[in-house]
């Protein structure tokens, strides 16, 4: 750790922050992946990516969409939506109770948030996970949402995005989540039927009845760098195979090797690829809604 | 008769000790047909005292037992002349999921099928009924060439799940499951699918999305295991009976939920006590259900199937 404390003024401890006083919480970031201390003003203007390992920190769904879309009118599609313990689960804790503290630790209803909005000018529907929020789990809600958004999309004839951040279906809604990878991946064939692109793209992580249904049937499947993709937790299969897993496993770079994606994409470069990719598939000239914008 | 005898059942089984053992009296002045008799009349009204307050976890180890019937043994007792169709035509064959052309009561249908395996190199052989990405586009394939033919398909679900493998995963079981969820979404055919064991999650769903949701009486459909679940929210695999309650795993609580159509009642004791019976049963609402879709345009059928898919969820609006 002797490069990392040159690396940071010596005034700012590492240690967490425990040991010193005067070091204003939430400055400084400490880099999950490399280690190094990232100034947040900077790891913001760089949209949660490290600069200096590339490492992409995982984000919020607002954060998400506001990376993606134009500035200005936005209208969000199913917020009053919102979710019930109708079965009453209750494991170590009670889903009532899960529900009220997600809510609280994130501002958000809900695992999703979608909302019509432009991109370089262009009117389209755009969804993102809230991976906060219990996990990015799928239940009711999260299915209910989307499918509006799939709907409002094929109402106004525009694209449909969505951004992948789950740790797959949410056991506290028992059967009724696993219902919703029925019901999300039943609303896409209605989009494809109408002709509209949907760009799926996966983030870390996106597994289990997630990947299993909607974020894999993109168009395009785009995905960050080394995001964690999957059906199968890998504990769960080193457990079935009895053997440790090769490196980089269930990675983006893994799947794109594999053809299961289109493209691995920097967060850096998704807004421009994702409206460039639109812009093809909605047969526009290139550009032009870049001037409109 | 040697049936594998749960924890829950013991009481049956020692009874059904004692009249074999009694039938094996070999001393002729002794009557023993009426004490057999009586002894039988005990165990059936015991058996049906068992049955009627089976708690959820119970219902999962009928749906998981090693007797019960497998889809290949409906397939060989409800249809006639069943020509097997191997193969996704992009990589291998996968033994866990059967699927072919067959006759239901004379007409032509495709009939889907999970299949665990019975003897230990079965079950091997059919990797205990977990599909690989290969299996569900089998099954994808012989759908779309139902649909190319305008025949009805059947489908039989029972898997622990889809297969947690290196080359599953490389191979896209994410993508293999999403694929037919949409395709079956809009398949243009009428499908009845019937959970006859183990409905275990994306694995079962893949093949589990029609016109129609039956379940067998003892079958379980669950989002995730109960061993599975309590390891995750309890933090400890042998809360297994406190998920399965909680996850309200058996046909009759779902049936509540509106999730599944219609149970489909099993011979006392449970579908491998008489598969015989069962599969009659499972026969004759085939028939019905395909009758009743019959009579369905096209596009009302498509509708219907689209506004029940839409209708899955329950939330505050």
């Amino acid at each position: 750790m002797n490069w990392l404390r040159k690396l940071v003024p010596s005034r700012i401890d590492t240690n967490g922050g425990k040991n010193k006083r005067g070091v204003p919480e939430g400055v400084w970031t400490q880099c999950p992946s490399c280690g190094s201390m990232l100034y947040s003003g900077e790891l913001e203007r760089n949209l949660q990516v490290c600069p200096k390992c590339s490492h992409h920190l995982r984000i919020t769904a607002r954060q998400r969409l506001d990376q993606l879309l134009d500035a200005g009118r936005r209208e969000e599609i199913g917020e009053n939506v919102t979710p019930v313990d109708f079965l009453k689960f209750s494991d170590s804790r009670k889903y009532r109770d899960r529900i009220v503290q997600a809510q609280k630790k994130t501002g958000e209803k809900d695992a999703m948030v979608v909302v019509h909005g432009t991109l370089r000018g262009s009117p389209l529907v755009a969804a993102a996970f809230e991976f906060q929020f219990m996990g990015g789990s799928m239940g009711s809600v999260v299915g209910e949402r989307f499918v509006r958004g799939v709907e409002a999309a094929i109402e106004a004839r525009i694209p449909f995005v969505c951004f992948s951040a789950s740790g797959g279906a949410r056991m506290q809604e028992a059967l009724t989540s696993l219902m919703q990878m029925a019901k999300t991946s039943a609303a896409l064939a209605r989009l494809r039927a109408a002709h509209l692109p949907y760009i799926s793209v996966l983030t870390d992580p996106t597994t289990g009845g997630v990947s299993a249904s909607f974020a894999m049937l993109g168009d395009i499947n785009l995905a960050e760098p080394r995001a964690l993709i999957g059906f199968a937790g890998q504990r769960v299969i080193e457990q079935t195979v009895r053997e440790t897993l090769p490196e980089g496993f269930q990675r983006s770079e893994f799947l794109l090797l594999h053809g299961g994606l289109d493209q691995v994409v920097d967060r850096r470069e998704m807004r421009d690829r994702i409206a460039d990719l639109l812009d093809f598939l909605m047969n526009r000239s290139a550009g032009v809604e870049r001037d409109a914008a | 008769m040697n049936h594998n005898f749960l924890d829950f059942e013991q009481p049956i089984a020692e009874l059904e000790a004692k009249i074999e053992e009694l039938r094996h009296v070999a001393d002729p002045n002794v009557d023993i047909n009426e004490e057999v008799e009586r002894l039988r009349k005990k165990s059936e009204k015991l058996t049906r005292s068992i049955f009627s307050s089976l708690n959820q976890w119970q219902v999962a180890q009928l749906a998981r037992h090693m007797q019960r019937p497998y889809a290949s043994d409906y397939i060989k007792r409800i249809f006639s002349g069943f020509q097997e169709l191997h193969g996704d035509r992009h990589y291998a064959d996968d033994p866990a999921i059967v699927g072919g052309l067959a006759r239901l009561d004379g007409r032509s249908i495709m009939v889907i099928g999970e299949e665990k395996g019975r003897s230990t190199k079965e079950k091997i052989h059919r990797n205990f009924g977990m599909p690989r990405p290969e299996g569900y586009r089998k099954a994808l394939r012989l759908m779309h060439m139902a649909e190319r033919f305008q025949l009805p398909v059947v489908t039989f679900v029972d898997t622990p799940g889809a297969y947690p493998g290196v080359g599953a995963e490389e191979r896209g079981q994410s993508e293999a499951i999403a694929r037919n969820l949409i395709e079956m979404a809009e398949l243009r055919t009428p499908i009845v699918c019937t959970v006859i064991g183990e409905g275990g999650s994306g694995g079962a769903l893949a093949i589990g999305v029609g016109d129609r949701v039956m379940m067998l009486e003892y079958s379980i459909y669950s989002v995730i295991s109960p061993e599975g679940c309590a390891s995750i929210l309890w933090k400890d695999s042998g809360k297994a009976k406190d998920a399965a309650e909680a996850l309200g795993v058996g046909a009759e609580r779902l049936l509540k939920l509106g999730l599944v159509d219609e149970v489909l009642p099993e011979p006392l004791g449970g579908a491998h006590r008489n598969p015989e019976v069962m599969a009659d049963t499972v026969r004759d609402a085939l028939i019905r259900q395909f009758d009743a879709l019959g009579r369905l345009s096209l596009e009302e059928l498509l509708a219907a199937r689209g506004e029940r898919l839409r209708n899955y969820g329950n939330y505050r609006d």
